[in-house]
């Protein structure tokens, strides 16, 4: 591999405080192209702007800590690199999430996404037979290993809270209250048979019903949930279940 | 009386879990971060909840805490945790020189192992390398590094703790003495400078206590010791995989979500802020991570990440410093009342480096309470965002 550092300017939005004008920094720095786009912003904030505030944890994919708009997409910074978005002598923009309230610079308010997941009870943990498998949709495994014990395996879920289908989504654009892609999926992922609250909340005013089909959502979720997916999903078997009472 | 005020500098995992202890012993605390929560070493750490299987031989007092660690951290936060336990694995022939050793160790340690067949291996994880010689179970586990710190943290919120996050500790308020009353802060997503000032201030900033202690005019030996880590989009194991060597460079390969995590090396750094990926160790953990599970080499890079880990001491290469902790009272250190420095440690014993610190502000305070983390379940971790 290269040694060979390219020079990137970060078109970066500055904002101190939730009320205050925003505007754009830019930044000129040297950096490999197999770095990813958090590295960038890691020495833009060390060597460059001490004051610039940015979210991130894991550096891995597995926090959802880092989720902001690169060049107008939504991305978790960690994971893309500086070659899939711009060239040598070329730019990047960086902005914060959408339909987020802003907290500064590239930090924005994941609160009221956390409190509607806590309010669908999506879990925490699941076991692993409850898992989509890789290579295979986002249908469970036929069959799964156990553990030595017998024991279900458990694992981290797919979906980890970084809020980018909630900021790619249109509908959550004009429309605070709805519960949004990823927490419509936490209640498909949990089934709405087997919970009569999240079968009311699904096939309520500002469930389902609302999505207008975009599909931006599954289209910039990094982790394979595909909320979109889940989300027509859900109206099938909503539709089913109305069907069936009616006989 | 009104309550003690502590000042907790930083939110990693021992600033949290400082911040749970102190709210549980009756103090008023007041988190100050300059990043969100876990954004140094705590998040970037690799996510072994260590058995101390990997301490076994040559660092027994950390092997020890390990153990009782991890028992703890599965009854009180089981919903950030992969409780699916690990392997110890030799590959090859020269791996077995440790084999004896590994056993003697971890019988001394307690930690409980069992020693299975190379096929009952390749049963359990299908895509280890079939040239397995022998194979032990360990308690491991695996957790997500961001959302353990949001238990402690949301934990010691529902109890009063108050976070300022993204704002940095710009400088401390000393008495005519050079004794600490509070400290100076720059709140960074507002743009306004303020003070807060408190009974006690807890230096819990991991590799970069070096430049809180230097606000005071103290000290404390540490050496901040980075390695690297590389994520594969495949889960390729069910449990934490080791090889059965001394501990070394990308002997660990975990799963975590859709991942693999391959770690990680051990070298030296000045500058703690900023650390480069260096390509080479990158390359040789996907060629030792290969030696564990060959399909690695197959699968596409997720995230490349560096952490720096707070060894204690001032001296020698990073695998030979221990990975236990040490909480400082600057009385003893440097004749500066009212800091206390905590440092060195690992994730999993990040609960007992908590009660240990305050253990020591209790009894400079002369406040008499009982810790009472080991037997208190944690909150859920986004209920930090509820209120």
């Amino acid at each position: 591999m290269s040694d060979e550092k390219w020079t990137v300017t970060f078109i970066i939005h500055r904002q101190k405080g939730p009320d205050s004008q925003p505007h754009f920094d830019e930044f000129t720095i040297e950096i490999h192209p197999e770095e990813f786009v958090l590295d960038g912003v890691e020495y833009i904030w060390a060597y460059k702007d001490r004051s610039l505030v940015f979210r991130h944890a894991c550096h891995h994919t597995t926090c959802g800590a880092c989720g902001m708009r690169v060049n107008g997409v939504e991305k978790l910074a960690c994971m893309t690199k500086i070659a899939d978005v711009t060239q040598d002598g070329g730019k990047i923009k960086l902005e914060p999430l959408r339909n987020f309230p802003i907290v500064g610079d590239l930090v924005v308010d994941l609160g009221p996404l956390y409190r509607k997941m806590h309010e669908v009870h999506a879990p925490e943990v699941i076991p692993l037979c409850a898992s989509p498998w890789e290579g295979e949709g986002i249908k469970p495994p036929q069959e799964t290993p156990k553990r030595e014990d017998g024991e279900e395996y458990i694992r981290l879920p797919d979906c980890i809270e970084c809020g980018l289908c909630v900021s790619a989504c249109p509908t959550a654009a004009s429309d605070a209250e709805y519960l949004g892609p990823a927490v419509l999926a936490a209640i498909h992922i949990q089934g709405i048979d087997e919970n009569p609250d999240l079968l009311a909340l699904a096939d309520s005013r500002e469930g389902v019903w609302r999505c207008h089909s975009a599909y931006e959502c599954s289209a910039v979720c990094p982790s394979n949930v595909d909320p979109a997916w889940r989300i027509m999903d859900l109206r099938k078997q909503i539709i089913a279940r109305r069907l069936k009472f009616k006989k | 009386m009104s309550k003690p005020h502590a000042i907790v500098i930083g939110a990693g995992f021992t600033g949290v879990a400082i911040a749970h202890d102190l709210a549980l012993r009756g103090f008023e605390v007041t988190v100050v971060e300059r990043g969100p929560i876990a954004n140094g070493t705590s998040g970037r750490t690799h996510g072994l909840l260590h058995s101390g299987g990997r301490y076994a031989v040559k660092d027994q007092e950390s092997a020890i805490e390990c153990i009782e660690e991890n028992t703890i951290l599965r009854k009180i936060v089981p919903d950030v945790i992969e409780p699916n336990g690990g392997m110890f694995v030799a590959v090859e022939e020269s791996d077995l020189e440790y084999r004896e050793e590994f056993i003697a160790g971890c019988e001394a340690c307690h930690i409980p192992i069992e020693e299975i067949t190379p096929q009952e291996a390749l049963r359990l994880e299908p895509h280890l390398n079939p040239k397995v010689i022998t194979a032990f179970l360990v308690p491991d586990g695996t957790f997500d590094p961001l959302r353990l710190a949001l238990a402690f943290a949301a934990t010691a919120k529902s109890n009063g703790a108050v976070f300022h996050l993204f704002t940095d500790v710009v400088g401390m308020v000393l008495d005519g003495n050079g004794n600490v009353l509070g400290v100076k802060v720059w709140d960074r997503a507002n743009d306004e400078r303020y003070e807060i000032r408190g009974d006690i201030v807890v230096n819990a900033t991991g590799a970069w206590v070096g430049q809180i202690t230097k606000m005071a005019h103290g000290h404390v030996p540490i050496t901040p010791t980075p390695g690297v880590m590389v994520a594969y989009g495949h889960r390729f194991v069910q449990r934490a995989i080791n090889r059965l060597v001394r501990p070394s460079d990308g002997d660990i390969v975990l799963p975590q979500r859709r991942m693999a995590v391959v770690g990680t090396t051990s070298f030296s750094v000045d500058d703690v802020d900023y650390i480069p990926i260096i390509r080479d160790q990158v390359q040789m953990m996907l060629e030792r991570g290969t030696k564990l599970i060959p399909e690695l080499g197959t699968a596409k890079v997720r995230g490349i990440y560096m952490a720096t880990r707070p060894l204690i001491g001032s001296s020698g290469p990073g695998r030979s410093i221990s990975r236990t902790f040490k909480a400082y009272d600057h009385k003893d250190l440097d004749n500066i009342d009212g800091l206390v420095t905590i440092t060195g440690g690992k994730a999993t014993t990040c609960r007992a480096m908590a009660e240990k610190t305050v253990d020591i502000v209790c009894e400079k305070l002369g406040i008499s309470a009982p810790c009472t983390t080991k037997e208190v379940p944690l909150i859920s971790y986004r209920r930090f965002y509820v209120d």
